[in-house]
């Protein structure tokens, strides 16, 4: 079919089923589809399924919106697509960003108008600039305010806003002089226009530098909202949901609705939801939220914090808080009063502005009374004001921090760092020290036995005898293991497990040397050690090399967090400390004069991330540090780490170029302005070129 | 310069004609998903019927 008009194109063209229809709305997470056939695979495979009324896939956020009857099951959904052979996620709506993103559909707007003002106002301008005389450049200069005093007034507005936020708080940022010279050009052009007293009007200048500005804007909205929806999916792949045990039956319940008092059946890997005690004696690992690499033992009765996996044997818990009253949240004010630091950082661009601004405001004013003085005419001397203010080109030092920060955070976001804050990488560039917590960051929570052969499969078997903590990490640790056949098992409390193999006595238990294993022929000692995560040894060299001094804070023992920073070669270390003692630490290394980047992934990091002058977090973080953490490293290796400060000083290089380049066009500029000789068209020339320049900088490899 | 009375008016309202439209497919969610446009244009529309 060829489409004969624009509609025919943009409306469903009978490709899968409609996009919209009544019913459940369900989001699925779709990671390995790239191509055009994945879209019409996903799409198909969702239309042959009974109960789904509509499917369409987002190509860009490998994701798919799929409207279902209500009685069918989103299991079956992912199931059909995953014999399709495509793998499929549910993901948690409540959690991810509303598509269609209403700001950027805002800014784009404006951008449309701004761009279709400037057109028409530039066309109108070349006439006038080519020698158009009286009555015609009369009628231009009345078409073209026509054109641009509406169209300024709505694209301009975020300008507007920000300058006047900015003057409010008693500060100067890079939009107060854009601000400036977009309502003065405005102003004045409309005033000549008016008396027909000068040549010049300046509105296509002052469309031209909304549209640039804009779409500098945009491009950064964009690179950081496609990092933000990444991020928001890793939270909305964990679907909160609890299994309430209501009598004799089991509910699959929302975890908002569950109560204090609740009975929550946890099956072994569970993370508990919310606070509450356990009904049975149980083994739990509380890295998450403490930090400790081994798993503790609880007795029935025994306190569980939100966030904590049961290991070994399903277990029930009983509620004592509400999702929103649990460890987690108290957790989340501490991070909230932790944030309200960063929140006083200024960037470099407004930096820049503060030098920048006075200095341009000045030059105008002085420029303003000088004609006034010399040629007696108000008129001149706000003409030549104007003029300077519009071809100062606050449009290249607009762009200048903007266009680089987008291109650096897509460049990143495609190498699997996702950054959400705006000023993230600026901070990141700063950095001289790095802060890394121990379990679940640089270690995979996980623990190694260097055993083989025959006697791991003793240990193994000795292991699984007993419930203590110590053998039951021995037990995983060992999983790839057959256990060897003992008899007459018996544990010892407080010893260890005795047991027959082959008729010689075998033990594992407390020795001299800590943890031993005891076979018919010999003494081995057992240091249960932690598996690093990849990339570990590496990311700390690297960081080293590149001159930050390495610190590891860690909520477990001194013997766990000095082992394994021995094993990484790092000397700063702290051990057993409490989450607000991380938060504290970071902030006595600020005080310090350092700047600090904190990478962990745990609740009790939560805080300190949000300390930090930045933060980092892995993708298998719990959610509340990676929201307060700045960027989210997908994938497992910490390599990246080091990828991303360098590449955030490049950035922070290359913005200082942009601001150069820019100054360096102004220094060539501002003169000719104050001499009077500056025209609209030269206003126009010098401003495009600086803006591309910048851009091009910005964006070349 | 009396053709500037038609010609301008027309120049505009083509601009404007731009606008609208591009507008228009803002409203519509055109910019959503970009990458999945880029791609869609390469499947083929089997629900036309075969040419004969």
């Amino acid at each position: 079919m060829t489409a004969a008009c624009p509609a025919c194109a943009v409306a469903p063209v009978g490709d899968g089923p409609a996009p919209d229809a009544e019913g459940e709305v369900l989001h699925l997470s779709l990671p390995d589809i790239h191509c055009a056939s994945c879209i019409r695979g996903v799409e198909r495979t969702l239309a042959a399924l009974p109960g789904v009324r509509a499917a369409r896939v987002n190509l860009g956020r490998r994701r798919v919106r799929v409207v279902t009857a209500p009685e069918l099951d989103p299991g079956d959904v992912c199931d059909a697509l995953s014999g399709a052979g495509y793998t499929a996620l549910e993901l948690d709506e409540a959690a991810l960003a509303p598509s269609g993103d209403p700001a950027a559909r805002l800014l784009l707007a404006r951008i449309a108008v701004a761009g279709f003002a400037m057109m028409n106002v530039m066309g109108l301008s070349i006439a006038v600039w080519a020698g158009a005389e009286e009555a015609t450049r009369a009628l231009f200069h009345w078409i073209a305010a026509a054109i641009a005093l509406p169209a300024l007034a709505f694209s301009a507005v975020p300008f507007f806003a920000s300058a006047r936020d900015a003057l409010r708080a008693g500060r100067l940022n890079m939009d107060v002089p854009i601000a400036l010279a977009i309502a003065l050009a405005g102003a004045t052009s409309l005033y000549e226009t008016i008396t027909h007293e000068g040549t010049h009007a300046w509105f296509e200048a002052a469309l031209s530098l909304t549209f640039f500005l804009l779409a500098g804007r945009y491009l950064d909205l964009r690179a950081r909202a496609a990092a933000r929806s990444a991020a928001a999916e890793l939270t909305a792949l964990e679907v909160p949901r609890a299994t309430r045990i209501e009598g004799t039956a089991r509910r699959v319940v929302a975890i908002a609705d569950v109560r204090a008092g609740d009975r929550l059946a946890l099956a072994p890997a569970d993370r508990a939801p919310v606070d509450g005690t356990a009904e049975s004696a149980a083994l739990i690992d509380r890295s998450a939220v403490t930090g400790e690499a081994d798993p503790v033992a609880v007795d029935a009765g025994g306190a569980i914090c939100a966030g904590e996996i049961v290991l070994g044997s399903p277990l029930t818990l009983r509620a004592t808080a509400r999702a929103e009253d649990s460890t987690l949240r108290r957790l989340a004010r501490l991070v909230e009063i932790a944030e309200t630091g960063r929140h006083r950082h200024q960037g470099i661009a407004d930096r820049a502005a503060r030098m920048y601004a006075p200095l341009v405001h000045l030059l105008a004013g002085l420029a303003f009374a000088g004609w006034w003085f010399g040629t007696g005419s108000v008129g001149t001397g706000i003409a030549v004001a104007t003029a300077v203010l519009i071809i100062t080109c606050p449009c290249a030092l607009g762009l200048a921090v903007p266009t680089v920060t987008a291109s650096m955070t897509g460049r990143l976001f495609r190498g699997g760092i996702l950054l959400k804050s705006d000023t993230a990488l600026e901070r990141l560039a700063e950095i001289d020290t790095v802060v890394f917590d121990k379990t679940g960051t640089l270690t995979e929570g996980r623990m190694q036995v260097a055993l083989d052969g025959a006697a791991a499969g003793v240990a193994r078997a000795l292991a699984q005898a007993s419930g203590h903590p110590v053998a039951r990490a021995v037990d995983a640790a060992l999983a790839g293991h057959v256990p060897a056949p003992l008899t007459d098992l018996r544990e010892v409390t407080g010893e260890g497990v005795h047991g027959l193999w082959d008729g010689a006595p075998v033990f594992l238990g407390r020795g001299s040397a800590g943890t031993e294993l005891h076979l018919p022929d010999r003494v081995v000692p057992l240091p249960l050690e932690e598996v690093l995560r990849p990339g570990a040894e590496e990311v700390v060299a690297d960081l080293r090399a590149q001159g930050l001094d390495i610190h590891m804070l860690t909520g477990d023992t001194a013997a766990r967090g000095g082992a394994l920073a021995g094993r990484l070669g790092i000397t700063e270390v702290a051990s057993a400390v409490s989450p607000e003692g991380k938060a504290r630490a970071i902030a006595a290394l600020a005080d310090g004069g350092r700047r600090v980047l904190m990478v962990g992934d745990g609740i009790n990091d939560a805080a300190a991330l949000a300390a930090a002058h930045a933060s980092l977090a892995p993708a298998s973080a719990l959610d509340a540090a990676r929201v307060a953490a700045d960027g989210v490293l997908l994938g497992g290796d910490l390599r990246a780490i080091a990828r991303t400060t360098r590449t955030a000083r490049g950035a922070l290089a290359r913005i200082r170029q942009n601001l150069w380049i820019a100054s360096l066009y102004n220094a060539i500029a501002i003169p000719i302005a104050l001499a009077g000789l500056a025209t609209p068209l030269a206003a126009a020339i010098a401003m495009s070129t600086s803006s591309v320049t910048v851009v091009l900088n910005a964006v070349r490899r | 310069m009396n053709v500037l009375v038609v010609l301008i008016p027309v120049s505009i309202a083509l601009g404007a004609l731009g606008l609208l439209a591009c507008l228009w497919t803002l409203r519509h969610g055109q910019y959503e998903d970009l990458e999945g446009d880029a791609a869609r244009v390469l499947l083929d529309d089997e629900t036309e019927p075969p040419e004969t």
